[in-house]
């Protein structure tokens, strides 16, 4: 069965976020696919590779990386949600002319209609948080 | 990218401006639309205060609610509906409503939600 995920709470708050990772881990175990992972609103947090967690507590980033990179998971972030939050990937950093990039590499950044497309293209769409 | 004919439904449970969340789901369901998904709008419990008239933004800078809700049946997102149950508890005149929207029972909430394909919540 195909899958895609909406996540919409920030790690930084709460673990929905950390679930959502925990299900796309289950969800590949198990043998099915993850078409997209579609980070909307507080959920686009996530991609943040600055932020820091105290050493007791996981780290939220990890579980995504793996993710992208063992597995090729697709991690998209709301283009409208990540720039209010101050996501920027490189070109996003350029277009704006601010500092620095903030998003890991392992995430990109589009718009809702990647949102509209993992939903027609998947069997099931779980959301998380909101 | 997409199949066309694919119907969403998208949830609105929280109330306006106190978070963003409102405001990703009336984006969501205009992308829908733009890519041609039969779009399905559904203001439940809090989210039914998006529906009260003459609200006023400019005090908190934000953008106004009830002016995006007025163009969506220009976006062709006219499948509006709101729980009837919430609509009363608030106290709302749904003849003012910024949008037409159809009130509705559980049962009937029920069935729109059993004939779309995906439900998104907010």
């Amino acid at each position: 069965m195909i899958y895609s995920l909406l996540v919409m709470s920030s790690p930084a708050s709460g673990y929905t976020a950390d679930t959502a990772a925990r299900f796309a881990r289950a969800v590949i175990s198990a043998g099915h696919t993850i078409h997209r992972v579609f980070f909307l609103d507080a959920g686009t947090d996530t991609g943040s590779s600055n932020a820091v967690f105290p050493q007791d507590e996981s780290d939220r980033l990890q579980h995504w990386v793996e993710l992208a990179e063992d597995d090729g998971v697709e991690l998209v972030l709301c283009i409208s949600s990540a720039l209010r939050r101050g996501m920027l990937d490189d070109s996003e950093a350029a277009r704006y002319e601010k500092r620095s990039a903030t998003v890991h590499p392992a995430f990109t950044i589009a718009g809702l209609g990647q949102l509209v497309d993992a939903s027609a293209c998947s069997d099931r769409l779980v959301t998380f948080g909101g | 990218m997409t199949d066309a004919g694919q119907e969403l439904m998208v949830i609105v449970r929280h109330s306006p401006y106190g978070s963003s969340l409102g405001r990703a789901a009336l984006d969501t369901a205009l992308a829908a639309a733009a890519f041609d998904q039969t779009v399905h709008l559904l203001f439940l419990g809090d989210g039914v205060l998006h529906l009260l008239p003459e609200q006023d933004a400019a005090a908190v800078g934000l953008r106004n609610i009830a002016r995006l809700l007025g163009s969506l049946p220009l976006y062709d997102i006219e499948s509006v509906f709101v729980d009837e149950a919430s609509a009363q508890r608030y106290g709302l005149d749904l003849q003012l409503s910024p949008v037409p929207a159809r009130a509705v029972d559980n049962d009937a909430i029920r069935e729109l939600m059993s004939n779309c394909h995906h439900l998104v919540g907010f």
